[in-house]
């Protein structure tokens, strides 16, 4: 059960594109502070949803929402809702890690100077230092903060992206299956970093695998064709299942 | 506790004003651009549209046999008997210096005019027949209103007495106005109301089609090498560099090399449609190059690879298979390339094409000028009728390259819909 | 024809008449290197004829252009000089205020087609921006000639100004409104090749648009533009007919745009459309100046080149 509340919470959630509507009437709630993960066959919807939470689906010009999303109670699609403001306080990771072709140091601290979170030079590159750590990138790159960020390897330009994320301090981070596009060990280093992080940041992630669900997430959600079939503890949702399409999800005989 | 609101501490206020500032700038410099566009075309077609009309003046003329001989025409003095005329018309008119004023009603091709229409009829001689006569370009610019009457006399073209006169003439209907068509019969003139753009035209077509028969296919032959048949090497290399720096070379350069190699070196006659379609090939080529290039390119691999499955030679299968398809696409560059070469003039001034040129050519080695040129050579005179027939040449020009742009689109799409 | 064996050597038809096709489309493409080095011939030859009636330092770093040859060989007064430096001068001084209007104004206008504008507006808008590039530069010059020349004029006497009725202003605007497509049809290019994950990294941060143009976009696009204002320059060099006509004759040395000045192309037609002997003095230094215009955008062509390239090669 929730133990900490709920941050974000969802009503009668429908996404169209164009004619095709991708979500059904989703009601879902994500708890502070934790690490929520969305799972779910090629298509079933988990990533749309992901990005309706910071309204990244905006850009998309059939992209139409109906119903209510709240965050802290607030409803991210009210008309008086600043978009900028909700993206500077939600932050995303992309599948495929995407550094700005800029040195190390400007990308961690690109949203803290578009947003004017800081006042000094000197708060400015504390609060890269304290990103980077966070991000567990600090010990690599400490000596080379002024080299470019495409420099670095796939699985550190990524962890050089979540240290982008979180250095504006956000409510929530969300995830849209950051290790897809890299290696097992540097999987490995950041599932570890999630771990870590989760103690400060609520985190939503999307993920195709399973095992990795299982293995960093508190809370699971199971979409499929644009439902949301199932929502609860992560080991109970992957030894207990309570519906008849996870657990065949999970056995493996759909998706 | 998150905060969607604007006052979330983000400088939102000032950033949304950027953001709506930025955004204008945009839209602002899109319009200064169309609308300097829009002035340029609206005044060219204000001045232009002027000299469709071609005024006339119906003069009597004393055509019995003391003053043209029926069995030898060519021996009169057409000049004179025009000038009596007038002045029979305006008795009052005394003093050499009016007498010369009454003169210029008359386009100074006037006599030239009267001995064309008593060659082309001969039936009007042995009395006094009216005829109507080309109207000087003062005249011309004063009835279809050019000339501000409220200027000071001496400060206009047409003094008060020539104004009299012209009222006169209008009451009784001896002044008419009718289209021009001599602007497309005739080649230049010294006089603007009868200069034409024939002789600048058939100019043109006469150079770009040396242009087109030289360079369209050596263009596509060396584009299908390059890309069919050539191996990867650095010799390919060096040449692709090479023909895209072409591509940017001034036109004026290549005038240059027409001049001293076509000119100089080889001695072709100069100012003809010859060199000067030499030269407009030499500089379209490498456009067509990369354009056919492109189109080569296009054209799906799996076509060529069927063909040489089915034991076509290389050879074969480019030009029964990939060459029809790509066709289209070369023409289309080449129609854009000629449109360039239309409207280029300063390598023709390089070989030459600024003589007065009257008469239209009949070869590609007679000297020649070309539409671009005569626009040039027009608005360096400084009469006002001029500066009209230029304008008017301009229109004729933009006619065509909106024709030809106009065949190049309806051939892309055709290529386009095709794959 | 199927229960023979397969016949593995000899061809369906000779092979020579592959190869001389082959070799005949060689020729062709040969021709295409055989025109620049008759360009690069063509212009050295006269030019080295000139440099041995005037000396090179003369031209090259000469301020004074008054090209007279003397008719008679005792003539002392008629000894013209040769000093390229007012031309270039002046030709930079027409092109610098050329990229001054056609730079924002092209660069604006890529942004906003690119990132701002609906796609039923960029259909529409993008062609008639090409128009401006199809017309012909006699159409603008007899434009500048016509109306802008006294249009500057007479707002400049409004203001207090002596504006030259050829000024280098005058000619300037006008084919700084020329090269706009130029700009902006390249730099749309190269604005569109930068990657949608960089404006969604952007975005997700919370950038409004204008912030991650300005931050993220042009400079990941800046190389690819360099390169189009590169090309662009060099054809506002290159450009002949404006200047013939807006920008008049005189070889005036100044940075004024209010006054008129000459450019290297103005003077080659000058020289080169009047009575000429074929190797005085005067026709020979239309062909210095050939080649050094010639070489001038050359050299800029290559770079801009070379920048485009190896952009290209980071994003692919």
């Amino acid at each position: 059960m929730s133990m900490n509340g709920s941050i974000i919470d969802t009503k009668n959630l429908d996404v169209f594109y164009g004619n095709k509507q991708a979500l059904f009437n989703i009601d879902l709630e994500i708890e502070e502070k934790q690490v929520t993960s969305l799972i779910g066959p090629s298509g079933c919807g988990k990533s749309t949803f992901l990005r309706c939470i910071n309204r990244m689906n905006d850009l998309i010009p059939i992209c139409k929402i109906t119903g209510k999303l709240n965050i802290d109670g607030q409803d991210v699609y009210d008309p008086s809702v600043n978009v900028v403001a909700l993206r500077a306080q939600v932050g995303m990771v992309f599948q495929k890690p995407n550094p700005f072709p800029k040195s190390i140091r400007e990308n961690v601290a690109y949203g803290l100077k578009i947003n004017g979170l800081t006042s000094s030079k000197s708060e400015l590159n504390d609060r890269v230092e304290w990103s980077l750590k966070a991000a567990g990138l600090w010990n690599e790159v400490e000596s080379r903060l002024d080299d470019p960020g495409l420099g670095l390897s796939g699985g550190q330009q990524q962890r050089l992206c979540i240290a982008r994320a979180i250095a504006v301090r956000p409510r929530v981070i969300l995830m849209d299956e950051p290790c897809s596009a890299l290696d097992p060990i540097a999987t490995a280093i950041i599932e570890d970093l999630i771990n870590e992080i989760s103690q400060e940041f609520t985190i939503v992630i999307v993920t195709h695998s399973m095992a990795q669900a299982a293995r960093v997430s508190n809370r699971t959600a199971f979409f499929h064709l644009g439902e949301l079939i199932e929502v609860g503890v992560t080991k109970e949702i992957f030894t207990n299942p309570s519906n008849e399409k996870t657990q065949n999800y999970i056995t493996g005989r759909i998706g | 506790m998150i905060n969607l609101t604007k006052s979330a501490g983000l400088n939102l206020h000032k950033r949304n004003g950027a953001e709506i500032l930025f955004q204008s700038v945009g839209m602002i410099a899109i319009i200064i651009s169309l609308s300097f566009l829009a002035w340029l075309i609206i005044t060219i077609l204000m001045n232009g549209l002027g000299a469709a009309k071609h005024v006339e003046i119906k003069i009597p003329v004393d055509l019995s046999s003391q003053n043209v001989d029926p069995d030898n025409i060519n021996d009169a003095s057409f000049g004179s008997i025009l000038k009596s005329g007038l002045r029979k018309k305006f008795v009052d008119v005394k003093i050499r210096k009016d007498k010369k004023k009454l003169y210029n009603l008359v386009s100074p091709e006037g006599s030239f005019e009267l001995k064309r229409e008593i060659l082309k009829d001969p039936t009007v001689l042995g009395e006094t027949t009216d005829i109507w006569f080309s109207a000087s370009d003062d005249l011309s610019l004063f009835i279809r209103g050019r000339v501000d009457i409220n200027v000071p006399e001496d400060q206009r073209q047409l003094s008060d007495k020539e104004v009299t006169w012209i009222t006169q003439l209008k009451t009784e209907g001896r002044i008419r106005i009718k289209p021009n068509w001599n602007f497309f019969k005739n080649g230049d003139s010294r006089e603007p109301e009868i200069a034409g753009i024939l002789a600048a035209l058939v100019g043109s077509i006469l150079s770009l089609s040396v242009c087109f028969i030289l360079s369209f296919p050596l263009g596509v032959a060396a584009a299908t090498y390059l890309e069919q048949f050539a191996p990867k090497s650095r010799l390919s290399d060096v040449i692709e560099v090479n023909i895209n720096n072409l591509a940017a070379v001034p036109s004026i350069v290549f005038g240059l090399l027409g001049l001293s190699i076509f000119l100089g070196y080889f001695d072709l006659p100069r100012s003809s449609p010859l060199v000067g379609g030499l030269v407009l090939s030499l500089m379209t080529l490498p456009t067509i190059i990369i354009a056919s290039r492109a189109s080569l390119r296009s054209v799906p691999p799996s076509i060529k690879e069927a063909a040489l499955a089915l034991g076509a030679t290389p050879v074969q299968a480019v030009f029964h298979h990939v060459f029809p398809v790509a066709l289209p696409g070369m023409l289309t560059g080449a129609i854009v390339g000629m449109a360039r070469a239309l409207g280029d003039t300063a390598p023709l001034l390089m070989i030459g094409m600024v003589a007065f040129i009257v008469d239209v050519p009949k070869s590609i080695l007679e000297p020649a000028t070309a539409l671009p040129v005569q626009i040039f050579l027009w608005a360096d005179s400084p009469e006002r009728a001029f500066s009209e027939k230029t304008s008017a040449a301009i229109i004729v020009l933009l006619l065509f390259l909106i024709l030809m742009n106009l065949a190049a689109v309806i051939m892309r799409r055709k290529f386009e819909k095709r794959l | 024809m199927s229960n023979s064996k397969i016949n593995l050597l000899k061809p369906v038809r000779p092979e020579w008449i592959d190869r001389l096709i082959i070799g005949g489309l060689g020729i062709s493409a040969g021709i295409a290197i055989l025109i620049t080095i008759g360009i690069v011939l063509s212009l050295l030859f006269e030019t080295i004829s000139f440099f041995e009636k005037v000396s090179i330092i003369d031209f090259l770093f000469g301020l004074n252009w008054s090209p007279q040859t003397a008719i008679r060989s005792d003539q002392i007064a008629a000894e013209g000089s040769f000093g390229a430096i007012p031309l270039i001068n002046g030709t930079l001084l027409i092109s610098a205020i050329a990229m001054l209007v056609a730079t924002p104004l092209g660069l604006a206008s890529a942004v906003y087609l690119a990132e701002y504008a609906s796609k039923r507006v960029r259909n529409w808008i993008k062609p008639t921006l090409e128009i401006l590039a199809g017309i012909p530069t006699v159409v603008y010059g007899f434009f500048a000639a016509l109306t802008v020349a006294p249009f500057i004029r007479m707002a400049g006497g409004n203001f207090g100004l002596e504006i030259a009725s050829e000024s280098a202003l005058a000619a300037g605007i006008v084919m700084g409104i020329m090269i706009v497509p130029l700009i902006s049809s390249l730099s749309d290019d190269v604005i569109n090749a930068v990657p949608q994950s960089l404006r969604d990294a952007s975005f997700g941060l919370g950038a409004t648009k204008s912030e991650t143009i300005l931050r993220i976009i042009i400079p990941a696009a800046l190389p690819g533009i360099a390169g189009s204002l590169l090309l662009a320059t060099s054809r506002a060099i290159g450009e002949t007919m404006i200047v013939v006509m807006a920008a008049g004759l005189a070889a005036n040395l100044t940075v004024n745009p209010l006054e008129a000045v000459t450019t290297i192309t103005a003077q080659i037609v000058a020289l080169l459309t009047g009575d000429q002997e074929f190797d005085s003095a005067k026709t020979l230094s239309a062909f210095a100046l050939g080649l050094l215009l010639f070489i001038i955008t050359l050299i800029l062509n290559i770079i801009a080149q070379w920048i485009v390239r190896k952009y290209r090669e980071e994003y692919d």
